[in-house]
């Protein structure tokens, strides 16, 4: 399917929750949508026959100084189409429902974004650290990070 | 007699550095390859031992990152006197290609742990490796095990 008719699509289907469509420099293009209903355009995106997008190829967080997001890359086996579902949050709150009931595969990638940017994905089974030491102070590649001297008495 | 004493303890150190089997990055795979048939370690005495309890010698093979650390230093303690450390290739030498800007990565395993021999290379080759453990047998042969203590 075309990412202008996807788009008006769930534009139809979810009104002011689906904000905007992507496609200058994006392959595939990206849907913009509000952080609050993420979870239920992921379900629609999933079990609707005509999209059935069952896989989850990544998700990552991402930092643009003034606030952060979340890309979604999502691919259909049977229709062989793809698409990026993107969330912008406010850099002061960064938190937005989960999706690894959606697909299961979503919780490595939702703990290496908070482990990493400090997202929280609310309802989540299991949202711990998953890269660096349970005790580690901060979120490392937030733009404002600044590295720490020591860590256990080690220098950094 | 002493010095023959010392001789005898020595020479049979130096001819049985059996080593731990770890490994944290790409230098583990130079590791397997020195120590598989081609290279041939077992020629100098030097197995693998896949517990520190039975390990005479950490070959430190790849980065040490921040969560490693304890780890290392665990196994480094587990080891019987007398015991030790070859740091092998750029990153357990210095950090190498992640010493500037990186937070996970600890900038060299010596300031975890006290290293005999460093070897560098990114990876080193086994031959760099057969010559970081010659090295570290005539460390060995050096040792002074009977005689007073200063």
């Amino acid at each position: 399917m075309e990412a202008q008719a996807l788009f008006d699509m769930l534009k139809g289907k979810f009104g002011d929750a689906v904000v905007e469509l992507q496609e200058e420099g994006f392959t595939p293009a990206f849907v913009v949508v509000a952080p609050a209903s993420v979870k239920e355009i992921s379900r629609f995106l999933r079990d609707d026959p005509a999209l059935s997008f069952d896989s989850l190829m990544c998700l990552s967080g991402v930092d643009y100084k003034e606030k952060f997001a979340v890309a979604y890359h999502l691919h259909s086996m049977e229709h062989r189409h793809a698409i990026g579902v993107k969330a912008f949050l406010p850099r002061e709150t960064p938190s937005l429902p989960t999706v690894d009931d959606v697909w299961p595969a979503a919780n490595f990638h939702e703990r290496e974004a908070f482990d990493l940017f400090g997202i929280v994905f609310e309802g989540s089974k299991d949202l711990r650290r998953i890269l660096l030491p349970e005790d580690w102070e901060g979120h490392p590649l937030r733009k404002d990070y600044k590295y720490p001297d020591f860590y256990r008495g080690i220098k950094v | 007699m002493v010095g023959n004493a010392d001789l005898f303890v020595n020479w049979s150190r130096k001819s049985s550095l059996w080593y731990l089997l770890f490994a944290t990055a790409c230098c583990g795979i130079e590791l397997m390859q020195a120590g598989a048939s081609r290279y041939d370690m077992d020629r100098f005495g030097a197995v693998f031992r896949a517990t520190p309890r039975q390990a005479d010698l950490m070959l430190v093979a790849g980065t040490i990152t921040h969560k490693m650390a304890s780890r290392v230093k665990r196994l480094y303690d587990q080891m019987p006197e007398p015991k030790y450390v070859i740091s092998m290739g750029s990153c357990a030498n210095t950090g190498g290609p992640f010493y500037k800007d990186s937070y996970c990565v600890v900038k060299g395993v010596d300031l975890i742990i006290p290293v005999d021999v460093y070897i560098p290379g990114c990876p080193p080759r086994p031959e760099a490796l057969i010559d970081g453990i010659m090295k570290l047998q005539k460390i060995i042969m050096q040792k002074k095990n009977f005689g007073a203590k200063a």
